[in-house]
């Protein structure tokens, strides 16, 4: 295989259809989810923690295959694919993992080259340029020869998104890339998944739960409670919506939908049981 | 009430047996998809070769020097002993046989396990709790073959070469002690050893003992890290684990290996 830009072959990168799926058996952790993520756009799946936000994006990468429901991607049939039409469509997939999954033994340089010398015939000459060029869209061309445990948080973050768009996929996955950074970086991170998304016509699947940055760069939003999908829609949507649990999310409300207090007894009841 | 104790009780050895058994089967199933992938880890030999300098290379300090202490105190206790017989002039065949066939192999492993395979462990179980295998797999790279079968192979090498260097330090420290702290004849001592070792079974059956512990310990590292919990306890219980089988394993096997190999030959 080359390094030829992959194109998503169909007008929706992503389909989801009454997905459901369960870690234990008869416990749910998605529960008839519905999603359509057209080719090219930015798109964030936002909700609290736990809400199965993460497994989402792992069924789309057919780490995790659904007990019922269809998962397309690019018009395949994720869960239906043998091992080794599941690798040639990771491919054309790029992930960018919650910290970043820098491997350590590596240096930066070698952590973008990783996936060129895996699964091209590129030259040691041109595996150079892509990785530079890599990093220079990240920005952190400077850093090639670095040690992965040199970098900060905010730039092992970008070189994995270096490393993610190294084949020129057709499609990104965003695993919380905001977790943990400054404001600065987080402002960076979020202007490189836009700018890369429309630069190189990709599409791009953020799992978050950052309203605010979300909101200034994504094209539609998901909001996942409880395992479904309670609500949708555009930035403006989202910022004009009623829907008391979009205002709770949006607002930072501590109560509302979503309750304060994990479910517990009577606490009246409890107070005293124990002081008798 | 003892009848719901004793189902309790039940319940518990057989969900114990049961979990024992499926650990044992994914354990072997994992042996047979790391020789699967050996291929790859044979015909990229870099990836391999880095194992070999990660597990022998960096281990040859400690098992050198255990070594030669171990040979040290053998060429002492065994003279000791033997010169009560009149027998001080065999210190040589004493020593030699020891390391070759028992202490060399078996020392070395467990040296080799607690250095190397906690090691392995500890690296392939913290790449787990960092999505560096996830990374790898959502990368269509196969952690199996790229990080797994390089490293067991690593270990598989090192062990019987790691295994014959002290051995050969065994023997110098029994040297330095035998001949040159306590007068021994040099020519007695060589040429006891000499005479008493025999490179067919002696030699050749420490070297298949070495290789088996070799197998033992790193696919009990290799499965350990891979299978680790993604938690920091997780990575410090299977690299505890490691140890603790890799250990029983050799003393185990080494029962096994001896029974079958020295039966009958009446040394």
């Amino acid at each position: 295989m080359s390094a030829v830009a992959s194109v998503c072959p169909t007008a929706n990168a992503i389909e989801l259809t009454d997905v459901t799926f369960g870690y234990v058996r008869g416990q749910p952790v998605l529960r008839g989810i519905n999603m359509t993520i057209p080719r090219g756009k930015v798109v964030a799946i936002m909700g609290g923690s736990g809400c199965g936000k993460t497994t989402i994006l792992r069924l789309i990468g057919g780490q995790l295959r659904p007990q019922e429901g269809r998962v397309l991607v690019g018009g395949q049939s994720v869960p239906e694919l043998q091992r080794e039409q599941l690798f040639a469509l990771r491919r054309k997939i790029g992930m960018l993992f919650q910290f970043g999954a820098l491997f350590t033994d590596l240096s930066v340089f070698e952590n973008v080259a990783f996936p060129m010398r895996e699964h091209t015939t590129l030259s040691d000459e041109l595996v150079r340029d892509l990785v530079l060029m890599k990093l220079n869209a990240v920005g952190l061309r400077g850093t090639a020869q670095l040690r992965t445990s040199e970098l900060s948080g905010g730039m092992a973050r970008r070189v994995a998104l270096a490393r993610a768009i190294a084949l020129d996929p057709m499609l990104v996955l965003y695993d919380e890339p905001f977790a943990g950074l400054d404001p600065i970086s987080l402002g960076v991170v979020g202007k490189l998944i836009r700018e890369l998304n429309d630069a190189l016509g990709i599409t791009s699947v953020v799992v978050t739960h950052d309203v605010y940055e979300s909101l200034k760069m994504v094209d539609y939003l998901y909001f996942v409670s409880e395992g479904r999908i309670i609500a949708q829609g555009t930035p403006l949507e989202v910022h004009a919506s009623t829907d008391p649990f979009v205002r709770q999310f949006v607002d930072g409300a501590s109560d509302g939908p979503v309750p304060f207090h994990y479910p517990a007894p009577p606490y009246a009841e409890e107070i005293a049981v124990h002081a008798g | 009430m003892p009848a719901d104790m004793l189902a309790n009780g039940l319940r518990r050895v057989g969900a114990g047996t049961i979990n024992a058994v499926s650990r044992l089967g994914y354990a072997a199933r994992f042996f047979v998809a790391v020789l699967i992938h050996s291929l790859s880890a044979f015909r990229r030999l870099n990836l391999t070769l880095r194992e070999i300098y990660f597990a022998g290379v960096l281990s040859l300090v400690i098992i050198m020097v255990s070594g030669l202490f171990v040979g040290m105190v053998l060429g002492l206790q065994g003279y000791d002993t033997l010169n009560k017989y009149g027998a001080g002039e065999s210190l040589g065949i004493f020593v030699g046989l020891s390391l070759v066939r028992e202490l060399g192999p078996v020392v070395a492993g467990l040296l080799f396990a607690s250095r190397a395979g906690s090691a392995i462990t500890a690296e392939i179980g913290l790449m787990k709790t960092t999505e560096q295998l996830d990374a790898m797999e959502m990368m269509a790279v196969d952690p199996i073959a790229r990080i797994v079968a390089p490293r067991f192979w690593g270990g598989v090498v090192s062990m019987p070469l790691l295994a014959a260097l002290f051995s050969v330090m065994g023997v110098f420290g029994a040297y330095v002690v035998g001949v040159r702290l306590i007068g021994l004849d040099t020519g007695a001592f060589w040429g006891n050893m000499k005479a008493g070792i025999d490179f067919w079974p002696d030699v050749t059956n420490g070297i298949i003992k070495s290789f088996v512990f070799g197998i033992a310990v790193s696919l009990i590292a290799v499965f350990e890290g891979y299978d680790a919990k993604p938690t920091a306890e997780g990575v410090s219980s299977a690299t505890t684990r490691t140890v603790v089988e890799a250990s029983l394993a050799i003393l185990a096997l080494d029962f096994i290996l001896t029974v079958f190999m020295f039966r009958g030959l009446g040394t």
